[in-house]
């Protein structure tokens, strides 16, 4: 089992504001991992770390030992897979072809039959066999997570991230993906890590559960029933929560949503310096953020 | 390390367990895997066809495009006479000047130049993830037309003239460098490369706009003819160098075609399967640069293909750069001899430019493809 250590990473597009601050964690262990986390407190930011898609500000991320520093993308990519939320693609290929890019790390002269019954496989797990000549901008959302889910399976790494799993997906699917994770997870002893946003499904079916708060901070690390408590979900989430426990895992039952959070504007001076002429062309030119490369939602 | 056992997880449902449990097991006689499996290399003899019927296309048409002129040259006499030419048996004098000085250079530069041009315009798409993208996206157009400009008010001359090409070549690479040097002071991302070529475009369109002001008609008309891009000024003496560049350019784009299609997948899934999209992207933008600045320095700014051919070629046997770059060159060079052979039979005696009729003829052909397909491409 590859073990990944992070250890006080920190992440932000600029000095003064951080993203993510000091987080320790160690996967070490092969099983379904869900991180937990209300909007914006750097979840996806978190697992882009781990695989160097961003470089932590402060802190080290090591893969075995070696900090990810010294390791090349393509070195990296042999350890960590990672399935981003899905999106249209520029130019869309077949499903198939589009599985089998997957495979990129492993193909080789003549190992086409390999790669296709791999991908095969993948296909049949997520039940999208039928779908394999379709161009893949052409299906819908939930059918774009399958085929990026099974993308992510064919790479064989032994740790695999998943940023929103789930998303789109109807409840049976959204079940099934979940099932299926914690089951490939114990079936091939890798370590699998997903972004979920479903509370009794990641309380049913982790392993283990990382659970995030502001600001970007990790809150509690543990099993379900350690970190699935009303204090907890209710502190970090700020809805009212009942806890019950069904048969030996935690069930949760929502109440009224307790929304505190602080959005007014009594900082004028902090409010005024992100408006205006001069704070928009002193953006536009600003070339001081060097040591990352965000993609630009486009 | 921990060991799970699948069968005593009570979580699970019996359906995830049986088909991941199942996963290590061989699916030989699956017979969906050899239905897919088979589709799979179908789709791919499919690919290889297309390729195919291009080349022997390509070498029909040029046939055909040789026997255009005011001389008559038959089309097996064509090919006949170039056969002779190259085993030294020349029976003909005449018509082996006519066919082997006059009219081949015209053909095989021009599917040299459109071969470039084509597979520049595949590789620009895929690394700028933009279909409106073509080799002029970096600035390459107005950087040659502003070098062909320069040396041309400064020296003189005619062009298609060696340092007329040199004066093309280098400039056409100055809006490549500092595009290159914006976005790695700034962020690589696809966009900012986009905005920051067309930027760079406007500036050197001024310049060379406000350079033509205060020429000479004659010095004009002839950087006018260059601008729309023509065929024209090619002889074999120029051949050697289009060819060398283009095809080592190509012999590269086919390496890195499997790179190619994991960047389309997105810059972070693409670093996620080990390729550094940012580097990948300055360094395709080099060798588009170089391509197409070698192509441009001779045959002045034939557009529309870069941009066209990648996508009348998708349409036929979809993205995968594996096949589109091979097939989209050939298409590219075959695009280019049809287009110069109408340009040269449509008012004849008279020659349009062939970027007149690559544009007049191929705009409307794209609009009806475009429309006319059911498949969703882009």
């Amino acid at each position: 089992m590859t073990e990944i250590v992070l250890d006080n990473v920190t992440f932000g597009y600029t000095e003064d504001h951080p993203i993510i601050q000091n987080i320790s964690l160690k996967i070490d262990e092969p099983g379904l991992y869900c991180i937990l986390g209300p909007n914006g407190v750097g979840k996806s930011t978190l697992v882009k770390c781990v695989n160097k898609i961003l470089v932590p500000t402060s802190g080290t991320v090591t893969i075995d030992g070696v900090d990810i520093m010294e390791m090349s993308h393509a070195d990296i990519s042999k350890y960590i897979g990672y399935v981003p939320v899905s999106t249209n693609e520029a130019f869309a290929m077949s499903v198939l072809d589009t599985i089998m890019v997957g495979r990129y790390n492993h193909r080789r002269w003549g190992s086409e039959h390999v790669d296709l019954e791999m991908v095969y496989r993948a296909m049949k797990l997520l039940r999208i066999r039928n779908l394999a000549n379709r161009n893949f901008n052409a299906l819908s959302a939930g059918q774009h997570q399958k085929v990026s889910i099974a993308r992510g399976i064919v790479q064989e790494t032994p740790v695999l991230i998943l940023d929103e799993p789930t998303a789109n997906l109807d409840i049976k699917y959204q079940v099934y993906v979940t099932e299926l994770l914690r089951a490939f997870a114990e079936k091939k002893g890798v370590a699998v890590l997903t972004i979920s946003h479903d509370l009794n499904i990641t309380a049913k079916y982790a392993h283990k559960i990382i659970m995030l708060a502001r600001p970007g901070v990790v809150f509690k690390v543990g099993t379900p029933q350690e970190v699935m408590t009303k204090e907890n979900v209710e502190t970090v989430y700020g809805i009212e929560c009942d806890v019950r426990d069904h048969d030996g895992y935690p069930t949760l039952i929502f109440g009224g949503a307790l929304v505190d959070d602080d959005d007014s504007v009594s900082d004028m001076g902090a409010f005024e310096k992100e408006s205006g002429f001069w704070s928009s062309l002193k953006n536009a030119f600003k070339s001081d953020v060097k040591h990352h490369h965000h993609e630009k939602k486009e | 390390m921990k060991e799970f056992n699948l069968a005593d997880d009570k979580l699970l449902s019996r359906s995830v367990v049986e088909a991941v449990d199942g996963w290590d097991e061989p699916v030989s006689e699956d017979a969906g895997l050899g239905l897919t499996i088979m589709t799979y290399m179908r789709n791919r003899r499919w690919k290889y066809i297309f390729v195919a019927i291009c080349l022997v296309a390509i070498v029909l048409v040029a046939g055909y495009t040789i026997t255009i002129g005011s001389v008559s040259i038959g089309f097996l006499e064509a090919y006949e006479t170039i056969w002779n030419h190259l085993t030294g048996n020349i029976v003909d004098t005449r018509a082996d000047y006519v066919v082997w000085s006059l009219r081949l250079p015209r053909i095989i530069g021009g599917i040299f130049a459109g071969l470039g041009l084509a597979v520049c315009g595949v590789v620009m798409q895929n690394t700028l993830k933009n279909p409106l993208a073509d080799p002029y996206t970096t600035g390459v157009s107005s950087g040659a037309s502003m070098g062909a400009t320069i040396t041309l008010t400064l020296f003189g001359g005619a062009l298609g003239s060696w340092y007329g090409a040199l004066g093309a070549f280098i400039f056409a690479l100055v809006p490549v460098a500092i595009m290159i040097g914006i976005t790695k002071m700034k962020d690589a991302s696809a966009t900012t490369m986009i905005m920051a070529g067309i930027g760079i475009m406007y500036i050197f369109n001024a310049i060379t706009t406000m350079m033509m002001m205060s020429m000479n008609s004659q010095t004009m008309q002839a950087i006018y003819n260059w601008q729309v891009g023509t065929l024209d000024l090619l002889a074999w003496e120029q051949l050697p160098v289009i060819a060398v560049v283009v095809v080592i350019g190509i012999i590269i784009s086919m390496v890195i075609s499997g790179k190619l299609n994991v960047l389309a997948t997105g810059d972070e899934s693409a670093k996620a399967m080990g390729i550094d999209a940012d580097k990948m992207r300055i360094w395709c933008l080099i060798l588009v640069g170089v391509v197409s600045a070698a192509v441009v320095a001779f045959t002045g700014l034939i557009g529309f293909v870069g941009l066209v051919a990648p996508h009348i070629t998708r349409l036929f046997i979809g993205s995968d750069n594996k096949f589109l770059i091979p097939a989209a060159g050939v298409f590219g060079g075959m695009l280019m001899i049809v287009a110069d052979a109408i340009g040269r039979t449509i008012l004849f005696p008279e020659v349009v430019q062939v970027g007149v009729i690559m544009s007049f003829i191929g705009g409307p052909v794209f609009l009806a493809l475009l429309l006319g397909t059911k498949k969703k491409m882009w």
